[in-house]
């Protein structure tokens, strides 16, 4: 039938990317006039923002529910440290680097854990993340338990004076939230976000309909390693040291993430930002009540998941029908007579 | 006279059991071809043969001329071999609309701007462009059955398998669903269609293909085949 056409955006969405233009816009030129303690809370907002999307496009998307997300953002660090202390490479440029590195080292661990399905594929990368964790222990190169920090000739290789470095660094952080925003948005909106959607539904039935599924669910977990990588290497910018139970924390850097999409909403663009702020104000306002707050963190992880399924995000979906990062397509026709 | 699917002697066992024991057929291009046979009698495992979800452990299965036995799934669909699932498998939270893409954009290879209007013509001919933009998941199961076939059309297939599509649907609705088959049918897409409901499958196919633990108990002009006391007997004798 000729003249079919397809609508994307919204009005709400449209509306959404100016709102989200100003807000950046803000954001930017928040070094000279925030302090640098909000400075660091947002970046920190802004590392987890990027961590919990690609979460979110493994689990949420592909299906690749994995809790071994931290072998990326450790291993980016490492790169960091180790480019930078043993070859004298630039930081920003080793930063680079720790994307392309964790996709190379991603490749085998896919291999490995694509054999597994389901729950066990998620015990799969968990046991791998524990392997990397004590392999890099043991290695002295890396600092073996104790780990290594960035000798202070590398930090003023960032910029002289602290006021200046954290201002590289926050700029930095906010440039990769929105390349790791937008490189998810634009493969959801293109065909692989077809097939990838697909293939969360029912694996059989997309490779009936051409796609080919294991070379789709490589491409992700390969881009989500990347980009992991990236955040992880500017996370420990900010830190200065790495050891491995910092950088291969299954706490910091996969319970939590998986906690903000979950709260917000798995499978969709908006949840991990709404899961993001809830976390981040739950943790400053419960900061005062020790182990309380996590206590707290799990109730409100239970009652969500039993009151609302699909997060704080598919109820307002489910209530308003809004979509601010419309991915569908919607089809309109005239049908000729 | 040329055969666009031929199996030829496929055995495939689970465990003990042979689900096909040296079975081999052809079905010529343009051909409607229907098989019948009690439950557990192989025809489900004959389709995932042919459409690659499982393995045979002998024999060979020819597409166009092509041995097709070793391919992976996905690269057979690309070949035109499309399937529908007796148990609907829609993409649940995807739209129906979105659901055909999948088969146009990655089975026919066609480009997305392509794919709109080729979408669009299938979901008018199969009677879901109402629906277009509703979630599959919220859909009944007529129109299940329905987007199941739509989405195999998507991919523009020379061979269209069709698994009991028919089956747990009214009178009205089964005869509403053999219309569109035959459409697609007169339209040249060669058919292979496995049923119970006999009166469907006879109004359309040419040919009939009785299967019995694993094996071809009899073929040839459906309604002499349903004449035949074996098959009264095996068939007709269990499920009535």
């Amino acid at each position: 039938m000729a003249g079919a056409r397809v609508e994307r955006g919204t009005r709400a969405s449209q509306l959404w990317a100016v709102g989200i233009t100003i807000g950046l816009a803000a954001l930017v030129a928040m070094p000279f006039w925030g302090d640098p303690g909000d400075m660091r809370l947002v970046a920190e907002m802004a590392y987890y923002l990027a961590l919990a999307q690609l979460w979110n496009l493994l689990a949420g998307y592909a299906g690749l529910v994995s809790v071994g997300q931290q072998i990326y953002v450790g291993l980016g660090g490492y790169t960091l440290f180790y480019l930078t202390d043993r070859f004298g490479i630039h930081p920003f440029l080793a930063i680079a680097l720790a994307g392309p590195v964790c996709a190379l080292f991603s490749i085998p661990v896919a291999l490995a854990v694509f054999r597994l399905r389901g729950a066990y594929f998620a015990i799969g990368t968990w046991v791998f993340a524990e392997i990397f964790l004590l392999v890099v222990s043991i290695i002295p190169a890396l600092g073996g338990g104790s780990g290594l920090s960035l000798t202070p000739s590398i930090v003023r290789s960032i910029s002289s004076n602290r006021a200046g470095r954290e201002m590289a660094i926050f700029w930095m952080t906010l440039a990769v939230l929105v390349v790791v925003f937008a490189l998810v948005y634009w493969l959801l909106r293109s065909r692989h976000g077809l097939a990838l959607t697909a293939i969360r539904d029912s694996e059989p039935a997309s490779a009936s309909l051409g796609v080919d599924t294991f070379r789709t669910k490589l491409l992700i977990y390969v881009v989500t390693a990347f980009g992991t990588g990236f955040v992880g290497a500017l996370i420990f910018l900010q830190k200065l040291r790495i050891s491995p139970e910092a950088g291969f924390s299954l706490n910091d850097w996969t319970v939590v993430v998986i906690f903000m999409v979950v709260i917000g909403g798995i499978g969709t663009l908006e949840g991990p930002i709404l899961g993001m702020l809830v976390y981040i104000a739950l943790r400053e306002l419960l900061a005062d009540f020790g182990t309380i707050y996590l206590i707290l963190l799990g109730a409100i992880a239970v009652a969500v998941m039993l009151k609302a399924p699909g997060g704080l995000w598919g109820w307002v979906v489910h209530r308003y029908d809004v979509h601010l990062f419309p991915v569908r397509r919607r089809l309109r026709f005239e049908k000729p007579d | 006279m040329a055969f666009l699917l031929e199996l030829e002697q496929v055995t495939k066992s689970f465990g003990a059991l042979k689900a096909t024991d040296g079975l081999s057929l052809s079905v010529a291009e343009g051909e409607a071809l229907a098989v019948i046979g009690p439950n557990g009698a192989g025809k489900s495992t004959m389709f995932n043969l042919v459409t690659g979800d499982t393995r045979p452990d002998e024999g060979r299965i020819r597409f166009a001329g092509e041995d097709i036995s070793a391919m992976a799934p996905h690269a057979r669909s690309r070949l035109g071999i499309g399937r529908t699932y007796q148990i609907p498998h829609p993409f649940a939270k995807m739209t129906v609309f979105e659901n055909l893409l999948v088969g146009a954009i990655f089975g026919a290879g066609q480009t997305e701007r392509e794919s709109y209007d080729t979408c669009a013509e299938v979901l008018d001919l199969v009677g879901l462009l109402a629906r277009a933009n509703a979630p599959a998941g919220s859909l009944t199961l007529l129109q299940r059955k329905r987007l199941e076939l739509a989405r195999a059309l998507a991919l523009r297939p020379r061979l269209l398998l069709l698994d009991e599509i028919a089956g747990g649907l009214t009178e009205h609705e089964c005869n509403e669903l053999v219309e569109t088959i035959r459409t697609i049918h007169t339209r040249g897409t060669t058919i292979v269609w496995v049923e119970h409901i006999v009166h469907a499958l006879v109004s359309i196919a040419s040919r009939l293909i009785v299967i019995n633990f694993g094996r071809k108990l009899a073929e040839g002009d459906p309604r002499e085949v349903m004449a035949d006391p074996r098959v009264r007997e095996v068939y007709l004798g269990i499920s009535a």
